[in-house]
């Protein structure tokens, strides 16, 4: 099968690789119809990981057709069309119990890894590095999937790829961002970055009851797009973001604030990640300004809300505004599977059609393409989803739609 | 989670030495909580040893010495590998993870080393570790104690070419918290002759490799398998 092969820093090839088969009972075997490229899959790109081999496939956004089963899967059939939650869980243990599914105790098999650097490990993601497990990604043709009854969520009728494929990752992702702001009517969210996560987060202040969401990036399709979602935007290139935010909240500052930026490409603080890393990372300076910013920014009493993903140190964060404001930080990698039934019922319901946010469809062989100009925001790209199958003429390129808040 | 080697942590000889001591200490064993209280200062088939008491016919090859000579052999003269972990398990009973255990064949299931585990009778098995090179390692070990869904305790024969002495404790959690599972495994090789081919069966981090064992045990228990990206596709390494 074709599949989409990490080989190095910003080198991606399609390979043919054998077809993934089922390894334990309760795998199953999934066939992509569509997967897309996320921005936490740019960190990979930039080489910002060094738990990633060469050779490994990436790709945590997918869904598709269930092909195989093994002998304890019960609950999904062949022929079940299935989005598949990014994060991967067994659904047995104290923390999958506790619906804290991004943080399930028996999906990492190399688990030692975070456990050092960390103290303990989150669960097993697809195509997200060893550190995460080493599990071969879902931008290919096909993919294995763990703990099938737990972790494939069969589509109802009527509802497009496009329109539930998100449901992996970015949609419940900016969703839980949120919901962690605990939002109280009449309160005013900032989000930084305007990246998907960054549009469905001010998407989804919204459906939770905000009454306004202001927007923080540079790139204007971005900040376009997140104008479209009813956010008003704040282009940091040209207004000083924090007084700025005074201004439009009488002084008092928002009530909440998401970090949907994270370490961003330009440096992550790897030190002390376990020894073997670091031997194969160089080691830049951090890039934590977003975060720096947003808790100064925060009004006293309000919550920092984190889904930007973090994975080493950061230096030099406000630790005394955070405390003195007596602010809430809530954080984590996104609990995917608790979100699809809400979410999925909003989706039918039409208060929300999350393919708003595709900007290009490309074949899955044109993925190197797809990552070059996702990564560079070339082509006013925001967000890039591959089609195994589809051919290059069938091909079309859309530009950001008209949404409805 | 905690591992503890102790490789740095040799025992006194007065200490170990002091019969009444050790066998007041083994006379209080009951819930295992003495053995791992002495744990820090012993190693585990010292303890065992005490434990078993002296007129256990798997000692007999050796009966000149006494039951201290043997602990003060066992300890300390030289390195074993030991390791201490413990964790908790989900919706899984003391009764059922004592179940699984007491069945030593089960152990390979998630024991990366051992080839194989054959039991002998009500208190005997022989075990089979693969080493590298095709030279599996063998030995016979010896149920030293045996507490009904609590506390299994066991050691290699004497005279093995390995000594391996284990403790698996099964406790409940309050408030549907699952079961504690407390595991210390200890591996020697008499007069260290060996000691590289031990190194060599767990690699190069053993404390790690056996901790894992632990971890693959608590992934059979509640998920049903054990988490694996290996045989899966990849492109070119
Ligand atoms: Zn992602
Ligand atoms: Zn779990």
């Amino acid at each position: 099968m074709k599949a989409v092969c990490w080989q190095g820093t910003r080198k991606i090839e399609v390979e043919n690789v054998p077809e993934p088969t089922i390894l334990n009972p309760r795998d199953a075997i999934v066939k992509i119809t569509t997967t897309a490229i996320c921005g936490s899959d740019l960190h990979l790109y930039n080489g910002y990981n060094p738990t990633m081999q060469k050779g490994d496939i990436l790709g945590h956004e997918f869904m598709g057709e269930v092909v195989a089963v093994g002998r304890a899967v019960s609950r999904v059939k062949l022929g079940d069309r299935v989005v598949v939650p990014f994060t991967i869980s067994c659904g047995a243990c104290f923390f999958c119990q506790q619906d804290l599914w991004s943080l399930c105790d028996n999906s990492n098999p190399n688990a030692w890894m975070p456990e050092k650097a960390m103290g303990h490990s989150p669960s097993g993601l697809f195509g997200y590095s060893h550190l995460t497990g080493g599990y071969a990604g879902g931008q290919a043709e096909y993919a294995r999937v763990p703990f099938a009854d737990v972790g494939l969520f069969p589509i109802p009728e009527g509802l497009t790829d496009e329109q539930v494929v998100f449901l992996t990752d970015i949609f419940p992702t900016g969703y839980m961002a949120a919901e962690n702001c605990h939002i109280q009517p009449g309160d005013t969210i900032a989000i930084w970055g305007c990246g998907p996560v960054g549009q469905f987060a001010i998407r989804s202040a919204f459906l939770l009851g905000a009454e306004r969401v202001i927007a923080i990036d540079r790139v204007s399709e971005r900040l376009q797009m997140a104008k479209a979602g009813g956010a008003e935007i704040l282009n940091y290139e040209e207004v000083e973001v924090g007084e700025a935010l005074n201004e439009m909240t009488a002084g008092r500052g928002p009530d909440a604030v998401i970090d949907a930026v994270g370490m961003e490409a330009h440096g992550m603080g790897l030190e002390g990640f376990f020894d073997k890393a670091m031997q194969a990372v160089k080691l830049e300076t951090d890039r934590p300004n977003v975060l720096r910013q947003a808790i100064v920014a925060c009004r006293k009493g309000g919550t920092v809300s984190v889904p930007g993903v973090y994975t080493g140190f950061i230096d030099k964060v406000p630790i005394g505004a955070l405390m003195n404001k007596g602010l809430t930080l809530k954080t984590g990698q996104t609990h995917v599977h608790r979100y699809f039934q809400p979410l999925i019922e909003r989706i039918q319901k039409g208060e929300i059609d999350p393919s708003f946010i595709i900007t290009h469809r490309l074949p899955l062989e044109e993925a190197a393409r797809g990552y070059e100009i996702f990564d560079a925001k070339k082509e006013n790209c925001i967000k890039v989803v591959l089609k195994p199958g589809m051919t290059s003429d069938s091909r079309g390129v859309a530009l950001p739609s008209s949404v409805t808040p | 989670m905690e591992i503890t080697s102790s490789s740095n942590s040799e025992p006194e000889r007065e200490r170990a030495g002091n019969i009444s001591e050790t066998e007041r200490w083994g006379s209080l064993i009951a819930g295992g909580a003495m053995i791992l209280t002495g744990l820090s200062q012993r190693s585990l088939r010292g303890a065992l040893l005490a434990v078993a008491g002296g007129g256990l016919a798997y000692h007999g090859a050796t009966a000149d010495k006494s039951l201290p000579d043997r602990a003060i052999e066992a300890t300390g003269l030289d390195k074993p590998i030991r390791v201490e972990k413990t964790v908790a398990i989900q919706n899984k009973s003391p009764e059922e993870l004592y179940r699984f255990w007491r069945n030593f064949e089960n152990l390979p299931a998630f024991m990366k080393h051992l080839k194989s585990v054959t039991v002998l009778d009500e208190r005997r098995s022989h075990w089979v570790a693969d080493a590298p090179l095709d030279n599996a390692v063998e030995w016979d070990a010896v149920i030293a104690s045996d507490r009904e869904n609590q506390l299994i305790t066991w050691m290699s024969v004497e005279g093995s070419q390995v000594e391996h002495s284990g403790l698996i404790r099964f406790r409940a959690l309050p408030h549907g918290r699952g079961t504690e599972v407390k595991m210390v495994i200890e591996y020697s090789v008499p007069g260290g002759q060996l000691t590289s081919a031990i190194a060599k069966l767990f690699g190069e981090s053993p404390e790690q490799q056996i901790g894992e064992d632990l971890r693959r045990f608590k992934m059979l228990m509640e998920a049903g398998e054990i988490a694996t990206t290996e045989g899966q596709p990849t492109g070119q390494r």
